[in-house]
């Protein structure tokens, strides 16, 4: 017997036979197909019970009630809770990306502790002790008044917890970020008196007449303003936006008004000064002002006639006469100031100038009107209990005014001013005007706790973290703000078990007093925080953890309100933008971008136009008056006082000429590739400009000169 | 000379005159061809049916056994556990907490089992991780509650008789596609006598045909 090649071909033809015959061919087949449509490395969503849970967004102040879809356990997707008091139903891009922030890259997963110029991770325990030490050293050598602390706002529990633990540690050192909040309270508290705040109603005004405030970008309560101005045509309410750039309100509206950057409470001014003189005004709300009209009157005289108000303003004398008019002879007109989102920099003048409108025309506290209402008082805390060191140091003065002047002061003391320094959902190092000056403060305080969720630009600067859970993950009572009429009270509540090894804010503030041991540990008698919000809300916890939230007051004030101008009949000085430049560089917020403590999300920062970020470069806008030899989305340097950068340039009319718009909220640089090192951050180039007479840092912008790259 | 030329010479004179003789060889040379051709078609044609399946799946065991003949006669019906939600959505295999509501106290048994059970998951909080032997691909939509309250099929006609079972079998995944033995079916030529033998997508038409008329649109269950 032979084997041949015939031999083998019949091995072949057989092995090839056999394996057709069998069902392998088939099944790999089969198999095969089925692979190919259930790629294994495509995440597959875990199938479960759907369930909703109410929660109220934290992401910024509007306080919107959110409805969070959650298989099982797992949330995974954040909608606008139907029928909620500020929102009803509607969310915003961040809104519904806020899940994104539970995975963000920059989390802060356990306590951190510096070393060095890296971070090592300690316990709780010895966090705590460590934070419990320091500050006991402090009171030991009776200076407690070096322990300062910056949060977002004044109100909610959390801000009233630091105020307390700062108080019955004897510090008067409470600060809070610049916020549209903190500024209606400072206008309502310059023109009507201490404790109150203003609303503006939007959702009934007939002629909003808007100095800059970004209607639909994110001023105020983002999803409640676009519900009232959708509602604007159908009520057939007017809206005249006063600013120096055709931003998407003032697209909106029914007539955009350019008008030179820093002027626009000179605008005010003039406007107010041509209801004076025409008796445009109503006659029984100026009975309301308590002296110093007269004064006024005579400094707008004076000071801003429509000649010289046209000058400072670049608005036509005619259009300002007609503004004038037409605000005052409107039935419900309504002022509204907050330049942008209203969280950036202003000045007491351009607020008190343009509130003093409303006080002029007589809308106050009436339907469409805006209205003075004392602040949300819904927490009930027990007295403070104080020894003699805490009250020694309670009773010092704050080394300032607002956190401005803060950083300005430990920048300028030779002495250590601040010893130890609280920071919670703040991000000065990233939000106020000269970072560079605002880091080098921080260098010179010895001792920084963040209580941050993210390891942020302040955050990286902190010795010890002790991280917070986010929103998602914690109790915590939300007030509205951002010039809301209704007063709500929201409950965000834990949609997930903590991912990591987070505490609740409040949570670390108790065990820091319990640390600390007497009196401050006794004026801290709660166990946990949940326990402690609790019995702050009382009266409304029913209420809250039932519905989510609670209406606090649903109507407008009835009480009329005294009206005091006597700042405005100082006749402040108008600020100048810093530098001797040419052009002037002023900030655009834009809604797709968040630019306070929170870091915009990586869904938002995708949903960015080309025309303000182009891959990782910033366009800034230029009038083509202004762009000669610059080429449309070319790359060009910007010049200011502060520095020099490189960006790319969109060409066009909607910005008035002489002046560059660069967004804000771009320019992170932290660690989270999705968000940071896109862009660069305006605050880098502006400096702070203090107004004398307030002590707020009013820069609305900086001289700046921008030339071909 | 080399062998190769030596064999090509001789294949060269084959063709030109040594016509007899070379019928002679092909005829010996075929029959070898044949018993070569037979022995490689029958290797090949059972391994491609008995050891292919065996290297094709593999078998991975339950987390530990469960008895579904005594939970049946313990706690009812298959709905018992295996309950469709308010929306009508199917819960499946249930989570611990279903477990719970009957075994929230120490084991209540005294199989090896039950106190694994209770050891490795219920006292440490953590969800069984059960191998389902009848999970579909996820390109295809499902609806227990249209096949069942709508369409008044019983858990039998797809699932066979599990819940008589007392231990669990071993769950045989296909390398290839992640999935369970039980879709293809056991019989690696997908001939079935049971209609819940296989759970291919032919079997879900041919039904559909019989008890609607129509077999189904794409879209129906591929979303």
């Amino acid at each position: 017997m032979k084997v041949d090649r015939r031999s083998f071909l019949g091995l072949g033809i057989g092995a090839v036979a056999g394996i057709a015959v069998s069902p392998m061919g088939m099944k790999l087949t089969d198999d095969s197909a089925i692979w190919t449509q259930n790629w294994p490395w495509t995440p597959v969503p875990v199938d479960g019970k759907v369930n909703y849970e109410k929660s109220v967004c934290s992401l910024c102040p509007g306080s919107c009630g959110i409805s969070v879809r959650k298989i099982d356990n797992r949330p995974v997707k954040i909608e606008g809770l139907a029928d909620h008091p500020v929102n009803d139903g509607g969310a915003c891009l961040h809104g519904i990306a806020g899940l994104q922030y539970l995975y963000d890259p920059a989390r802060i997963k356990t306590p951190l502790k510096k070393n060095g110029a890296n971070f090592e991770k300690i316990s709780w325990n010895d966090a705590i002790e460590l934070v419990a030490e320091k500050l006991s050293n402090m009171r030991e050598k009776g200076s407690p008044e070096k322990l300062a602390c910056i949060t977002d706002k004044e109100q909610g529990s959390v801000s009233g917890l630091f105020k307390r633990l700062l108080k019955t540690f004897g510090s008067p050192e409470f600060y809070t970020m610049p916020s549209l909040e903190s500024y209606l309270e400072i206008t309502a508290s310059a023109l009507h008196g201490k404790g109150k705040t203003i609303a503006f109603d939007l959702e009934n005004a007939s002629f909003v007449l808007s100095f800059g405030a970004g209607i639909i970008e994110g001023w105020g309560s983002p999803v409640s303003c676009f519900k009232a101005n959708a509602s604007r045509k159908t009520r057939h309410a007017q809206l005249y936006q006063i600013e120096p750039r055709l931003s998407n309100t003032a697209a909106n509206a029914d007539r955009w008004i350019p008008v030179k950057p820093g002027s626009e409470a000179d605008l005010a001014l003039g406007i107010s000064s041509v209801i004076l003189k025409n008796n445009l005004f109503d006659s029984n709300a100026t009975s309301n002002f308590k002296g110093d009209l007269n004064k006024l009157a005579a400094v707008l005289q004076k000071d801003y006639s429509l000649a010289k108000t046209a000058k400072i303003t670049g608005v036509k004398p005619d259009d300002i006469k007609k503004i004038a008019t037409l605000f005052a002879k409107a039935e419900m007109p309504v002022a509204v100031f907050g330049k942008g989102r209203g969280d950036g920099a202003q000045s007491l003048k351009e607020l008190a100038a343009v509130h003093t409108l409303n006080c002029l025309v007589g809308n106050i506290n009436k339907k469409g009107g805006a209205f003075v209402k004392p602040n949300n008082q819904y927490l009930e805390f027990p007295d403070v209990a104080m020894d003699s060191i805490a009250k020694t140091g309670f009773g010092k003065n704050k080394t300032g005014k607002y956190v401005n002047q803060f950083f300005e002061e430990v920048n300028r003391s030779s002495q250590s001013l601040i010893e130890a320094l609280f920071i919670y959902n703040a991000n000065p190092c990233y939000t106020l005007h000269d970072t560079k000056k605002i880091k080098k403060a921080l260098d010179k305080i010895p001792f920084i706790v963040s209580f941050s969720s993210f390891l942020d630009e302040t955050a990286m600067e902190a010795d010890v973290i002790l991280p917070s859970h986010t929103f998602m993950e914690r109790f915590e009572d939300v007030p509205s703000s951002g010039g809301l009429v209704k007063t709500v009270v929201g409950l965000t509540r834990p949609v997930i078990r903590p991912l990591f090894n987070t505490k609740t804010p409040g949570d670390s503030l108790i065990l820091i007093a319990k640390a600390l041991k007497g009196n401050i540990a006794k004026s801290f008698p709660w166990t946990t925080y949940d326990k402690c919000l609790e019995s702050l809300t009382s009266r409304i916890w029913n209420s809250l953890s039932e519905d989510g939230f609670a209406v606090l007051s649903n109507g407008m004030p009835g009480d009329s309100q005294p009206v005091d101008v006597s700042f405005l009949a100082k006749n402040p000085a108008s600020l100048k933008a810093q530098g001797n430049y040419d052009l002037t560089l002023i900030p655009i917020d834009n809604m797709r971008l968040m630019s306070a403590a929170t870091a915009s999300s990586p869904f938002a920062v995708k949903t960015v136009s080309d025309s303000v970020l182009k891959g990782k470069d910033i366009v800034v806008e230029i009038n083509p008056l202004t762009a000669k030899g610059l080429k449309n989305r070319g790359f060009a340097v910007l010049t200011t006082p502060m520095g020099k950068t490189r960006v790319k340039v969109n060409i066009n009319e909607g910005m008035m000429p002489g002046v560059i718009g660069m967004v804000t909220g771009l320019g992170h640089t932290f660690d989270n590739k999705y968000v940071s090192n896109k862009g660069v951050n305006i605050n880098d180039l502006i400096g702070q400009v203090i107004e004398p007479d307030s002590g707020l840092d009013a820069a609305f912008g900086i001289k700046a000169s921008i030339s071909k790259a | 000379m080399s062998e190769i030329e030596n064999k090509a010479e001789n294949g060269s004179t084959e063709s030109a005159g040594e016509g007899s003789a070379g019928e002679a060889k092909d005829d010996k040379g075929l029959g070898l061809g044949i018993i070569f051709f037979i022995i490689a078609f029958v290797a090949c044609f059972l391994s491609g049916t008995l050891l292919f399946p065996k290297l094709l799946y593999s078998k991975k065991e339950q987390p530990f056994n469960f008895d579904h003949a005594l939970h049946v006669s313990e706690a009812g019906d298959c709905e018992t556990c295996h309950s469709l939600r308010e929306d009508g959505s199917f819960t499946g295999i249930p989570k611990l907490a279903t477990c719970l509501d009957c075994h929230y106290e120490d084991v209540l048994g005294e199989t090896e089992d039950e106190a694994t059970f209770v050891e490795e998951y219920v006292s440490k909080e953590k969800e069984v991780p059960w191998h389902v032997y009848s999970r579909q691909p996820d390109s295809v939509f499902f609806s227990h509650a249209a096949h069942t309250e709508a369409g008044g099929m019983d858990c039998v006609s797809c699932h066979g008789n599990i819940g008589e079972s007392t231990s669990s079998r071993p769950y045989e995944e296909n390398r290839i596609t992640g999935y369970s033995r039980d879709i293809w079916g056991k019989n690696i030529f997908g001939i079935k006598k049971h209609s819940w033998d296989r759970m291919k997508m032919d079997d879900c038409a041919k039904c559909h045909k019989k008890e609607t008329g129509h077999q189904g649109y794409c879209f129906q269950c591929h979303k």
